[in-house]
């Protein structure tokens, strides 16, 4: 019989850390509200012969004393858990990238070279990964016990959840947002192979005489024209290299952040936001790419001139 | 009810005079009637999908009837018992008896409050004798506004016509409290049970319509593919999360607060001793409503929705996990120096408080946002919010019940009975709930209707519980009900309780009091009493 899920990465280790200071908090409270209730209700009985003289019907000390201490216990609690999710929101920029699909009920998961699979991930040991994560359908969740880590998958918007896994292995992942009728089977596992084993598996999904470019995402780049104007120098439109997490100002004077929505936003309604300095010229890419390859580009983008979008590295 | 005395019970026995009722008692006795039905409709299907999950490989049922029961469940649960329960039977019967006016403020639209809530559980159960529905509880966008082919419009309807009965309740209840007290009754003498009331009213009055405008617009969509919550038209899925979560959240105290009013009164009468720091319960019940509206992100902390967000919804959470801390310990310290005896009523009093500390303190660890990603939509989740409102809301609801019936009802149950079948409870409920923190933090996903074979032994304790929980909920059902006809006379005031409630006779006449009551006393009047 377990009594926790088999523990697979860094960060799973601090969140069992917190749980189990948790529990013990928990369970220190608890005896210490039971054993006086026992107390009392023993001692007090009616017909026990106890003091009773002069009950006191208020006590500020008292009180104060049982707000101020659990809220200071309470507030280390607070900053311990906002520390983990933090940590848990922030991708190191050199992690890996795979674009996970959700759909009722299923999940295809596609690393950066192009090799995708349904209901299955595989990942290396100790080397971050992220994943861009976004639904064709209704929101569904992508949940790894083994990692501690979950995060819900949205149609039409990108969620990101990276790990480093620390085992070798193969661990459960669930849906576990509500989805519909097949939710229960959209369940998957995470492979984590050794590094090298990993590369070797990667390669292996290439067709043998296919062109040696196979990153979905570059491929359409080039295809779709987007490099004709999105030239490093002197372009009709902005440069992308290394756009992602970059701060962008706007015509209108205002600044966003280019995260994953924004990088789609300005795909499909290229006028919704205009970059300072460049004119309102770009097309509307609305229905000339198909979901998948929307969130394709995507991650092209994201890796975009910053050494990466050449999966995998040596 | 034999006896010669006119009383409420008495005064009128055709269809007629209960189903036209104006007198608050009467519309509290059908709210019972109705309640008692609904939980009982809410319970067997947890009795079917706990079957279900006896086995990993969900044999019993197909999945999308799984999926239809614990929607059924959730809903009638939540919208049909726990939300109406307390405020509706005990509420109605006992406000006005404890400020010692005559009725509510609104007799008629009391009884229209009732109405509203039948044809909204009939509009409910409707849409499920049809086929019913598939989408959760929470009707989460986009499934429930475009993905789902279950009977979603109805449903909400039904939701939706029950809400304007809380808000009519609320203003009543705000109403009655504010224009009707007794002379000398004055804001510091209220028992906790009547701020509880109050608290919760306003909860009802603020939060429900946010919810009625947010099923109205998940019908809209469903009807005429507006563009709100589909993104596929522009709309934005998270915005129905917020807007369910605005009203849901509060929710959960609009089904505790009137709970913990009934356990302030319980715990000082068969202790016999005022209610420890009565002036601090009174604020931590505001504290509570007041911090209950800002905190319904922390149902949303892997939602998608921004870190930020996620860092203050998690501290908000924890302060107001502050109040409810007070009141558990003021509970506790009402036994110190106290007289204490163990009735049935007490019973559940001593339980509500292991059983709420307990889903309070597992509260944290859904608070605490790195262990809230690990552990949210798991059964984790599901085994915290039902040591809450079953463990909490149910037990506090069935200690009223067993505290007051002798008022209502003005005959005595067999209190070695109750107590048996409050133990039955406590035992059964732990069995059925423990098992699930475990196998949530193992990672099993709620609401799945198989499962992987390594969670299987916790979902065998569950079922087994949930057996036992099952045959100690129908013992009251069966010993109250027989002894509503066949018990022995109560008096008026079997327990030497305080409050005015015991003032009267049992049961009540039909304008509730002889003579116009007069307060002189502070509330919780025991010191040094002895059991009448």
């Amino acid at each position: 019989m377990r009594f926790v899920p088999p523990l697979a990465s860094v960060i799973g280790s601090q969140v069992d850390g917190l749980f189990w200071f948790l529990c013990g908090l928990s369970a220190f409270f608890a005896a210490l509200i039971a054993g006086t209730i026992l107390f009392f209700c023993i001692r007090y009985r009616e017909g026990a012969d106890a003091d009773r003289s002069h009950p006191p019907p208020r006590n500020l000390p008292l009180e104060l004393t049982w707000i101020a201490i659990p809220f200071a216990i309470m507030l280390g609690v607070y900053w311990r858990g906002a520390q983990l999710f933090l940590r848990e929101r922030k991708p190191p920029p050199d992690a890996q990238q795979v674009l996970v699909v959700a759909k009722q009920w299923m999940w295809k998961t596609q690393q950066s070279n192009g090799r995708a699979e349904i209901n299955e991930l595989h990942v290396p040991l100790g080397r971050p990964t992220k994943l861009l994560m976004t639904s064709q359908d209704v929101i569904h969740s992508f949940f790894v016990p083994a990692f501690r880590l979950k995060q819900d998958v949205l149609p039409d918007r990108y969620t990101t959840l990276w790990f480093t896994p620390t085992r070798v292995g193969e661990f459960r992942f669930f849906c576990s947002q509500y989805c519909g009728m097949g939710h229960a089977s959209m369940i998957g596992r995470v492979v984590v192979m050794r590094p090298k084993d990993f590369e070797k598996w990667l390669a292996s999904g290439r067709t043998p005489g296919a062109p040696q470019e196979q990153d979905p995402g570059r491929i359409l780049f080039r295809r779709k024209g987007c490099v004709a104007c999105h030239r490093k120098v002197d372009g009709q439109g902005p440069p992308l290299e290394g756009i992602f997490g970059k701060t962008v100002l706007l015509s209108d004077g205002r600044t966003i952040v280019a995260d994953e929505d924004y990088l789609l936003e300005s795909i499909l309604y290229p006028a919704a936001k205009i970059v300072a300095g460049y004119p309102n010229i770009m097309p509307s890419y609305k229905g000339q790419l198909t979901p998948e390859e929307e969130s394709q580009l995507v991650s092209y983008l994201e890796r975009y001139g910053t050494g990466r979008q050449k999966e995998p590295r040596p | 009810m034999s006896d010669a005395r006119a009383h409420y019970l008495n005064a009128g026995h055709s269809m007629r005079s209960w189903l036209l009722t104006k007198d608050h008692k009467r519309i509290a006795l059908l709210y019972l009637a109705s309640v008692t039905a609904l939980f009982f409709v809410g319970g067997s299907a947890a009795v079917m999908f706990r079957l279900q999950l006896l086995t990993p490989h969900g044999h019993l049922v197909l999945p999308e009837t799984y999926n239809k029961l614990f929607t059924l469940h959730g809903i009638v649960m939540v919208f049909f018992f726990l939300v109406p329960a307390v405020p509706t039977v005990l509420g109605n019967f006992l406000i006005p008896l404890m400020i010692g006016a005559k009725d509510l403020a609104f007799p008629r639209i009391n009884l229209l409050s009732w109405y509203l809530f039948i044809a909204g559980a009939a509009l409910a159960l409707g849409a499920t004798l049809y086929g019913g529905v598939d989408t959760g509880w929470t009707f989460y966008t986009p499934y429930s506004s475009v993905f789902s082919n279950t009977y979603v419009v109805a449903t909400v309807m039904g939701i939706f016509v029950a809400g304007f009965s809380s808000i009519l309740t609320g203003l009543n209840f705000i109403v009655t409290i504010h224009k009707m007290r007794a002379p000398g009754l004055r804001w510091f003498r209220l028992p906790l049970f009547v701020w509880a009331i109050y608290a919760t009213s306003f909860m009802f009055v603020l939060a429900t319509p946010v919810l009625a405008m947010a099923l109205l617009l998940v019908g809209l969509e469903r009807v005429l593919h507006l563009g709100i919550f589909n993104p596929a038209l522009g709309g934005d899925p998270l915005l129905f999360q917020h807007f369910f979560w605005f009203y849901s959240h509060p929710a959960v105290y609009i089904m505790v607060l009137p709970a913990m009013g009934v356990i302030s009164e319980l715990i000082p009468c068969f202790s016999r001793r005022r209610l420890f720091g009565y002036e601090f319960v009174v604020m931590a019940t505001f504290g509570i409503a007041f911090l209950g509206f800002l905190v319904w992100g922390h149902h949303m902390f892997v939602s998608g929705q921004s870190a930020f967000a996620g860092l203050v919804f998690s501290f908000l959470s924890f302060v107001v996990a502050v109040p409810s801390a007070i009141k558990v310990f003021n509970w506790t310290a009402t036994l110190y120096k106290g007289r204490i005896r163990f009735h049935t009523p007490m019973l559940y009093a001593l339980g509500f408080i292991g059983l709420f500390t307990i889903g309070g303190l597992t509260g944290l660890f859904l608070a605490t946002l790195g262990v809230d990603v690990h552990v949210h939509d798991t059964y984790f989740v599901i085994a915290h919010f039902h040591y809450i409102m079953v463990g909490g809301s149910v037990m506090a609801y069935l200690g009223g019940i067993h505290y007051w019936w002798p008022k209502i009802s003005g005959k005595m149950y067999p209190d070695a009975l109750g107590r048996w079948a409050a133990v039955l409870i406590f035992v059964g409920f732990n069995l059925t709930f423990f098992p699930q923190f475990i196998v949530g933090y193992l990672g099993m996903p709620r609401r799945f209707y198989m499962y992987p074979p390594e969670f299987q032994v916790y979902n065998v304790f569950s079922t087994a519980g949930a057996s036992i929980l099952a045959l100690g909920y129908l013992l009251p059902l069966g010993y109250l009900l027989w002894s509503f006809w066949y018990g022995p006379d109560a008096g008026d005031n079997p327990w030497g309780a305080s409050g005015l409630e015991w003032k009267t006779s049992s049961p009540p006449p039909v304008r509730n009091f002889e003579t116009k009551p007069v307060v002189d006393e502070e509330p919780y009047d025991y010191e040094g009493g002895r059991y009448g």
